[in-house]
């Protein structure tokens, strides 16, 4: 057998090796796509509901003299005004024959709890149609809400369905009369976190995530950036040094609840910040995600050649004017990779908010920094820990709100790396 | 069998010639270095190097891989401080003032002695900004048109300005190899540097390339004192009125280019100049 015969025999097995190795990586991402199929699809698809609402229309008289009120009363005055009584007064016009004080508890459930803060800011925003009878579009209660979607099958036993016979023909009445409308659910966008799952929001956790990575990144960013550079450029190889670093190292492992512990030690009971605010939860995410852009941007920062540096200082330039000129730019696409993870990382962290009261129940739309808050994750987490039925699909929703928040952010980072990529 | 008598014949004559033959030492220094010991940690790299660099001449220093010409050059503009271990003694002056005192800044010294690496590096950024990097920093023009002239002036110093004029926005790695080298020059130049180093700035280039740039090197020899760390010898011979040979981190012979190649006083010289190790 001669060489070419050899390499020949030897060809036949490295080329079956590769094709091995190839279909292996292949299956491996089908597989890895396929889940990820699953899963989003399994969440859009159970989310899907939660972005259309049950409504009712209903024929309100705004009578000045009943409400004691006239279009030139004050805000204070309007807002004293019993808005329940016009609408209960509504539904009893509609359906006269409910006389049992059961039956009526019924009737009135119809309609959200929140439908009277719904017809007050009406009014509040048109006091001309004050004195006038309005056809008014409310919110429906959530039973109302799972029965027209579906959720609750009508053709069940009444025994075993939440909404019993009686309540099935009032919202059967309704919308034979077309009174039930199935509309976008801008509420969801719009709201805070509520006890009832037809007003539930994800306004407050959606603002309390942003605040609390603007937080983070301001922190994070700066100090992680100063760390890296100076570590890499400027600090003496010693054993202080090592020393650090292996503490930067430990601390990327460090569980994250214990990062809660300190910030609630520390921040809370030492320092009084407020409780459940963005400000603390930004600070305790900063130095979980501290570490892991510190070791990236060394890295990156380790990466660029060390001709560019020798180029600089041939040229006569400072040791700080070769670092800020040319090795932090050339360094700052792999900067912003380590900056991309670390506030993914961040983004979706839970139990170390869990310790400094983030996971509190919070209704109103957090306006600063300071305000009491709480974040996607955790919201997915109380939403999905509440019995009533409409916060399964409100789960999904929020869950698909923080995959959209988590696409957003990094494409903006994946633009601002692209944008400095470019300057060869 | 043959080799190992070779190379033991060579150490001990080595050892016999521990003092530099030839002329190290000249009238008009721009440099002059006495009694150089480097050391990398516990690694000595080069012994009792004692040379001097004349104005306007152009020096070049030839040896073997690792006989620590690159090392000793690096020692000229300090590039040698980057390198935490490394440990330079004995006396380096610029004109008779010494560059490792210790009120010597070594950003002022780089200024004054610029240089040239092996591979080029052209910063990522455009052609212009690549050559006013150095007068920006130094603050050696005033106004936007005084740069404009002065990155013109270097360009066409460097050879390259009739190739980039049109392109000066374009980005400095985008040109060739060659060009890059030359733009490293024109980069060089603009800060208007005493002295120029060069560690072998032709070795990644083409033949075409390498005759332009040598070329270019005769031109500059006119305004700056030149020291060409080479591994070619036709190059040295070229370009270089006087030749130092390194051998194992010792000066062994230093000389008259013509002489060193035609004649040369020792036999290690002799060796590596006809080819029989290097």
């Amino acid at each position: 057998m001669n060489i070419t015969q050899k390499v020949q025999k030897s060809l036949k097995k490295r080329y079956l090796k590769e094709k091995i190795f190839k279909s292996m990586g292949f299956i491996s991402v089908a597989v890895a796509f396929l889940f990820l199929l699953i899963l989003i699809s399994d969440i859009t698809i159970k989310a899907l509901p939660a972005f259309v609402q049950t409504q009712i229309v209903l024929q309100v008289d705004l009578n000045e003299q009943d409400l004691g009120i006239t279009q030139q009363s004050n805000v204070d005055e309007i807002r004293q005004v019993d808005f329940r009584r016009v609408i209960r007064a509504a539904l009893k016009k509609q359906f006269p024959q409910v006389k049992k004080r059961k039956q009526k508890k019924d009737l009135y459930s119809l309609v959200s709890v929140g439908a009277e803060y719904q017809l007050r800011d009406l009014v509040l925003e048109n006091r001309e149609i004050l004195g006038t009878t309005q056809k008014v579009t409310f919110i429906a209660d959530d039973d109302v809400d799972a029965l027209i979607k579906g959720v609750i099958d009508r053709n069940d036993e009444e025994s075993g369905r939440r909404v019993k016979d009686f309540k099935l023909k009032l919202i059967e009445t309704l919308e034979k009369n077309g009174q039930i409308e199935k509309n976008f659910n801008w509420q969801f966008f719009s709201s805070g976190d509520s006890r009832e799952p037809e007003l539930a929001g994800i306004k407050g956790a959606v603002l309390g995530s942003l605040y609390t990575l603007l937080v983070t990144l301001l922190m994070t960013f700066p100090v992680a950036v100063a760390a890296a550079i100076y570590l890499e450029e400027f600090a003496p190889k010693n054993r202080m040094v090592d020393f650090i670093e292996i503490n930067i190292n430990n601390l990327a492992a460090v569980p994250s609840i214990v990062f809660g512990l300190l910030g609630l030690a520390v921040f809370i009971n030492f320092f009084e910040l407020p409780r459940s605010a963005p400000i603390v939860g930004g600070i305790v995410l900063s130095l979980m995600t501290l570490p892991t852009i510190i070791i990236a941007s060394r890295s990156a920062i380790k990466a660029v050649p060390p001709s560019l540096r020798e180029a600089a200082l041939g040229l006569g330039a400072s040791k700080m004017q070769t670092v800020f000129h040319h090795v932090f730019p050339a360094a700052l696409p792999g900067i912003l990779t380590g900056t991309i993870i670390g506030m993914a990382q961040a983004l979706g962290e839970t139990a170390p908010l869990l310790m400094i009261g983030m996971v509190a129940f919070i209704v109103d739309i957090p306006q600063s920094v300071t305000d009491p808050a709480t974040v996607l994750p955790i919201q997915v987490y109380l939403w999905a820990d509440s019995p009533e039925r409409g916060f399964l699909e409100k789960t999904s929703a929020a869950i698909l709100v923080l995959i959209a928040f988590l696409i957003t952010m990094n494409a903006i980072a994946i633009y601002l790396r692209k944008k400095f990529e470019k300057k060869w | 069998m043959n080799n190992n008598t070779d190379q033991k014949t060579l150490d001990s004559m080595h050892a016999e010639h521990g003092k530099t033959v030839g002329q190290p030492f000249c009238q008009d220094a721009k440099f002059s270095t006495r009694n150089v010991d480097v050391f990398y940690a516990d690694n000595q790299a080069i012994y009792d190097v004692s040379l001097d660099m004349g104005k306007n001449e152009v020096i070049a220093l030839i040896g073997p891989s690792g006989c620590g010409k690159s090392t000793y050059l690096r020692c000229l503009n300090r590039m040698n401080d980057t390198i935490d271990i490394c440990k330079v003694t004995g006396q380096l002056l610029l004109d008779g003032q010494d560059i490792y005192a210790k009120d010597q800044d070594p950003v002022l010294l780089r200024a004054r002695v610029g240089m040239v690496f092996q591979k080029p590096n052209p910063f990522p950024k455009s052609i212009y900004d690549n050559v006013a990097y150095g007068p920006r920093i130094h603050g050696l023009t005033s106004n936007k048109a005084e740069l404009d002239d002065l990155v013109e002036e270097s360009l066409i110093k460097a050879g390259l300005f009739k190739e980039v004029k049109d392109r000066l926005e374009s980005p400095g790695t985008g040109l060739s190899g060659g060009q890059q080298q030359r733009l490293c020059i024109a980069r060089t130049i603009a800060v208007q540097p005493e002295v120029i180093l060069m560690d072998e700035p032709a070795s990644a280039l083409d033949p075409i390339a390498t005759a332009i740039i040598e070329e270019l090197i005769s031109e500059l020899r006119k305004n700056y004192t030149i020291v060409i760390v080479t591994h070619s010898m036709q190059q040295a011979a070229r370009v270089s009125q006087r030749t130092a040979y390194f051998h194992l981190g010792k000066l062994i012979e230093v000389g008259e280019t013509n002489q060193i190649f035609t004649n040369p006083a020792h036999d290690l010289t002799e060796k590596y100049i006809t080819g029989r190790f290097g």
